[in-house]
């Protein structure tokens, strides 16, 4: 090691003291020792294999599958699909019960969040509690208790829940009518197109008018109104005209399970049930501390205008708020995703239960199934945080 | 910059302790060798069990294991080391079973695996010997009214993930063209904890498997086994493919017991045996030829193996049989001479 | 001013009481209408708060602590049809399976062992945490390698039986090692002195670990198979926090280093482990990790998840790191070069004690995900504490209905327990540390 009394020595011309040369040798010795540790592995692992005589190569993706799995959003059977269907299977899952996970835990986390400041000494002590409840047992535990202790002891299909309008509930899921569409149904997404220009159109007049004259349309009222209200009106005017465009599908008990009609696993339900809840509790605390960031004199400033407590919320704190939120939401709505691989504990077919579960243990071929998953996860969070950088950029506050 | 160029020695004492570490690593996972010698050099065999199935591989409060997958590894301890204590149990998932035997943490893998053709020709092992004829079976609630296997079209049903009880279920249904909805757990605890909850409405493992998780229902005698056994599943112990002393010693262990119970051999009389005249008897307990050591073994090993653990029908019945909570007829399993498919291979 | 006053006018010669403030703007009554029913909207929130808890609130105490049941020694106590009460938590259960859910399948009459290493770990903790404590270097000794290996000595017997040719084996390694060292010191013409002292450290370190589990203290081997329960649980976090800070550090210097090949091998590592699910790792420790080594050499089934979960905390560690490091004033940096420092010493002596320090919150906070995280290590099966619940849920002599929800709400308790009191702590540091920066 160099001493300091070397150093106060005058110095001498040596290459072994230039930053440069030293920088590049250890870096050098890095890349030896990084490289030399991937060699051995990489030697070893291929000696294993062909000693256990275990296939290698991503050939197996077009074998023939063989098992079936119980929630698949396309077409998928034992003896028609093949691995890779199965793998297609898994990610579509996984996706599915993060999308309606986000969307879900957004609104409960926001609410919650809004709830921990607000004035009502009541309502902010429960969210307080939710909040440190939640964030601190492990999301395991909390699958199982739902999967096992709250959805386990529900009745059995012959003893259903009868929700009404075609709702079941038993251990089996939720099941619910399922709709049948005609022909003539392409009014009803045809309508919602309309409504969706319309509405964007006349979003558009109205910021033009206030800009000119300063008048406020009720432009929430009427979008919805254009959105929801056309494509109904447009189902009951068919409807009336006798060329009914959606019939539904009720399930009826048959010798087993309810048939007909679709049907929500359990695992699904507990597992959205777990993920949404948990997340909220991250995220309320997100949205929590993006709203104590902007200061109290934006709040003092919008009221001296005149805005109402709702209106500065919406018009003046959210707006600066969301920049603070934003990074945070996304990097908890990426742990989402990657949480929702526990879905393995309760019997969920997402990725890892299909891919690195029953597709591993069919093939055996380890490596390149880890290497899938893990490639897949890795793309979903880079492309997230790609994204989040640009997002970044074009909010930074540009300052004089 | 001057001060980061002078990365270091920190760096440096880091990397060499970890070359150090390597290197003492490697040196302690000794060089390739056959399996018997590092088991002897160990002292012990480690043995690749269930995770906890009655009657086959089950440890209790005090972590002693019983079962008939158990008995077949204390009787390679005792063929090798005369005492059949000599083994330390790796309880494996059925997910784990075969990467664990591949890798070398376990000596054998006896944990009612099934032989495939795949399993014996892609993934490395060998399947030496059959202790357990079994199929497929399914169970269900005595109150679904249900008798017969081809009753459960649009059933739901839970099974294991990764076994070729899954793959089988499968077939099954498509080729009886019947409808169904499957439900896979890691785990059989989870399966069976799932149909027992009323996840499901029927449960399918091997028969015996079925039997044996049927004890640990919360009541046991609301279930019953449908007769129709959908698939073959020979289960035997398995071991790595390319070591064929080894496969030897537990092919012949397992063949050892079948012929002590065809000569009738037994635990009891096993000393007693050994002044027998029948030239068949006398090989088989060593007292003449050198069959042992042609394994590597002793030539007393069967002789061992029979006083410690016993013959094929001991072992059984102890187990499984009638002398056991499980109560499984030896149906496929009696000795070819009763009607079954046990043959023992000639000693000779 | 002056004090005499000949002017006659009306000066009160008492002061008058106080008088009490109106009924509606202090006292409970004016809290209550102030925080709970400002408004109708607020109040209609209170209501409906008022329900949820009226709903929810009483039957769980009633399930928890009223209609529990608190003694039994199996089913029969926890099930309706065989005279025993099924509306409430079964107790009883984890009073039978409490051995089971701290000690795993732990050889009963060696349990006392684990009882130490509770307390050992209990000392590190507090020792380290305890910002007031003596001697807090000679605790991050005591927990960072003195208390890793007595704890290992403890829970497996130690004895680890190094053969003749390990240790010839490993004199040859020291003495090569102070060899390298001395002829790079004299390349560099540097004294020689500090490098045979470093390298004499390191041999010494090394070996007197090694020579510590080789000795054969008369304890009883207990294979890591049956470990479990709260046992496992509290291992795993611990070796997670026992790697993960040291390396963690050093992944947080790399990432931060101007040497182009160290900066990236540290983004890729961090971005990499942070961007899969820890269960992903878990299986990939579980199942590739073996191929990857040669032929008959095995990793022991515990400790591949712990290598997982320590090489997945060390990620979240360095993020953390990396934040105190950027929030280091540029000056202390430049302070600490004009004094002639080097790089490690820099490092050592001036940069971290006060980025650590700054980070402690940000330290416990990956701590308590760490701890949660332990969890998943029941989906692999290692019997921690889920899955000894897990496994009891299922024995058939305690099968009644109460069973599952019982055994997660006490799991949930440990967890909370735990969890909670590290929060709580970590809030305290900060604002002892914000305190410190306040004028």
């Amino acid at each position: 090691m160099q001493t300091v009394v070397s150093q106060t020595s005058p110095p001498k011309k040596s290459i072994l003291y230039d930053p440069k040369v030293r920088g590049v040798f250890y870096q050098v010795l890095l890349v030896a020792i990084v490289g030399y540790l991937f060699w051995i592995a990489a030697t070893n692992a291929i000696e294993n294999l062909q000693r256990a005589k275990i296939a290698s190569g991503f050939g197996f993706l077009n074998n023939t599958a063989g098992f079936d799995i119980s929630q698949t959003l396309i077409q998928f059977s034992a003896a028609g699909s093949d691995y890779g269907d199965a793998f297609v299977v898994g990610l579509l899952n996984t996706l599915i019960v993060s999308a309606i996970g986000i969307f879900f835990t957004t609104i409960l986390g926001f609410l919650i969040g809004i709830a921990r400041l607000s004035r009502n000494w009541m309502v902010a002590k429960v969210a307080m509690v939710y909040v440190e409840t939640l964030r601190n047992i492990p999301l395991l535990v909390q699958l199982l208790f739902w999967y096992i202790a709250v959805l386990g002891p529900l009745p059995q299909p012959r003893n259903s829940i009868e929700m009404g309008a075609g709702f079941f509930l038993n251990s089996r899921g939720l099941f619910m009518a399922r709709p049948v569409y005609t022909a003539d149904a392409w009014a009803i997404p045809a309508a919602l197109v309309i409504g969706l220009v319309g509405s964007f159109i006349y979003r558009r007049w109205a910021k033009a008018q206030q800009e000119r004259t300063g008048r406020q349309s009720p432009v929430g009222l009427v979008t919805l109104g254009l959105v929801l209200g056309l494509p109904i009106l447009t189902w009951i005017v068919l409807a009336i005209m006798g060329a009914n465009p959606i019939s539904f599908e009720l399930p009826r008990k048959g010798t087993f399970n309810l048939t007909g009609g679709m049907q929500i696993l359990p695992e699904f339900v507990a597992l959205l049930l777990g993920l949404t809840t948990y997340t909220a509790a991250f995220i309320a605390e997100v949205v929590r501390a993006g709203i104590l960031a902007v200061s109290k004199g934006q709040t003092e400033a919008a009221g001296s205008l005149g805005l109402k407590p709702g209106q500065t919320l919406r018009l003046v704190v959210i707006p600066q708020a969301m920049r603070v939120i934003i990074p945070p939401l996304t990097s908890q709505y990426l742990n989402l995703t990657k949480n929702s691989s526990l879905a393995v504990a309760i019997g969920y077919p997402d990725l890892v239960q299909v891919f690195m579960g029953t597709v591993l243990n069919q093939t055996g071929q380890a490596i390149e199934v880890v290497v899938i998953t893990m490639g897949v996860y890795l793309t979903i969070s880079l492309v997230t945080s790609a994204l989040m950088n640009i997002y970044n950029r074009r909010v930074a506050i540009v300052e004089r | 910059m001057e001060l980061l160029g002078e990365y270091t020695s920190m760096k440096k004492a880091l990397i060499s302790i970890a070359f150090g570490l390597t290197a003492s690593l490697l040196a302690t996972g000794a060089s390739a060798q056959a399996t018997l010698n590092s088991v002897k050099q160990k002292g012990f065999l480690t043995c690749g069990s269930n995770t906890g199935l009655a009657g086959f591989g089950l440890p209790d409060a005090q972590g002693n294991w019983t079962g008939l997958d158990v008995d077949l590894c204390r009787a390679i301890a005792a063929a090798i080391f005369d005492d059949p204590s000599k083994v330390r149990y790796i309880p494996l998932a059925a997910k784990d079973r075969f990467t664990a035997l591949q890798s070398g943490e376990v000596d054998v893998l006896s944990r009612n695996s099934t032989m495939t053709m795949s399993r014996d020709t892609q993934l490395g092992l060998d399947f030496p010997a059959i202790n357990y004829f079994d199929g497929q079976g399914f169970m269900v609630r005595k109150k679904l009214g249900v008798s017969s296997a081809k009753e459960l079209n649009g059933a739901s049903i839970c099974t294991q993930q990764g076994t070729t009880t899954e793959l089988n279920l499968a077939d099954y249904f498509r080729a009886n063209n019947m409808k169904y909805e499957v439900v896979a757990f890691a785990t059989s605890d989870e399966t069976f904890k799932a149909y027992d909850a009323g996840r499901c409405d029927a449960f399918t493992t091997d028969a015996s498997g079925l039997y044996a998780e049927r004890l640990r229902a919360s009541a046991p005698d609301d279930h019953i086994v449908l007769p129709e056994i959908i698939s073959k599943e020979p289960l035997g112990p398995a071991v790595r493919h390319g070591d064929n002393q080894w496969g030897d010693i537990v092919r012949w262990a397992h063949n050892a017991m079948l012929n002590a119970e065809e000569l009738g051999v037994t635990k009891a009389n096993v000393d007693q045996m050994k002044g027998s005249d029948n030239p068949e008897i006398k090989r088989l307990l060593g007292t003449e030829g050198k069959f042992g050591e042609a394994v590597g073994l002793t030539n007393d090993w069967a002789y061992r193996i029979i006083k410690h653990v016993g013959n094929y029908a001991e072992v059984f019945e102890k187990n499984v049989g009638e002398g056991s909570k499980l109560k499984i007829k030896r149906g496929q399993n009696a000795l070819w001479t009763k009607g079954g498919l046990q043959y023992g291979m000639p000693i000779r | 001013m002056s004090t005499t006053v000949d002017i006659p006018r009306f000066v009160r010669a008492k002061q008058v009481e106080a008088l009490p403030p109106p009924n509606l703007a202090r006292g409970p009554i004016a809290w209550v209408r102030e925080n709970l029913f400002s408004g109708p909207f607020n109040t209609l929130l209170t209501l409906v708060v008022f329900y949820l808890l009226y709903v929810s609130v009483p039957p769980l105490v009633k399930f928890l602590f009223i209609d529990a049941v608190w003694s039994g020694t199996d089913r029969a106590a926890c099930r309706a049809d065989m005279g025993g009460s099924e509306t409430g938590a079964c107790w009883a259960f984890i009073r039978e399976k409490l051995g089971y859910f701290t000690y795993g399948s732990y050889t009963v009459s060696e349990r006392w062992r684990v009882d130490i290493f509770f307390a050992l770990l209990a000392i590190g903790v507090g020792w380290l945490l305890w910002l007031k404590a003596p001697r807090r270097d000679l605790g991050a000794v005591y927990f960072f390698w003195l208390f890793p290996i007595l704890s290992y000595i403890l829970l497996t017997g130690g004895n680890s039986d190094f053969s003749g040719r390990f240790w010839i084996g490993f004199l040859i390694f020291g003495v090569l090692l102070i060899a390298l060292f001395a002829f790079v010191a004299a390349i560099l013409k540097t004294s020689l002195r500090p490098a045979l002292i470093i390298a004499g450290g390191i041999v010494a370190v090394i070996g007197i670990t090694l020579a510590l589990m080789d000795i054969d203290f008369g304890l009883r081997h207990v294979p890591t198979s049956l470990w479990g329960g709260i046992l496992v649980t509290l291992l795993v976090a611990t070796v997670g926090i026992v790697f993960s800070l040291p390396f963690g550090i050093l992944l947080a210097l790399g990432r931060r280093s101007k040497l182009p090949i160290v900066r990236m091998a540290s983004v890729i590592f961090i971005e990499f482990v942070r961007g899969v699910p820890l269960i992903t790792v878990l299986i990939m420790a579980n199942t590739m990790l073996p191929l990857f080594l040669p032929g008959d050499m095995t990793v022991d089934r515990l400790l591949r998840p712990l290598i997982g979960t320590a090489l997945f905390a060390s990620a979240y560690m360095a993020e953390v790191v990396r934040g105190g490091l950027q929030a280091m004033p540029k000056g202390q940096y430049e302070g600490a070069m004009s004094l002639g420092l080097n790089y490690p010493q820099m490092m050592i002596l001036i940069i971290l004690p006060q980025a650590l320090r700054i980070v402690i919150p940000g330290i416990v906070n990956t701590f308590i995900g760490l701890f949660k995280d332990t969890s998943l290590v029941a989906i692999v099966g290692i019997f921690d504490v889920v899955k000894t619940i897990e496994a009891s849920r299922i024995d058939p002599n305690w099968a009644a209905p109460t069973i599952g929800l019982t055994g997660y709400a006490f799991a949930a308790l440990f967890y909370f327990i735990f969890c909670f009191g590290m929060s709580r702590y970590s809030l305290g540091v900060e604002r002892r540390l914000a305190a410190g920066q306040k004028r």
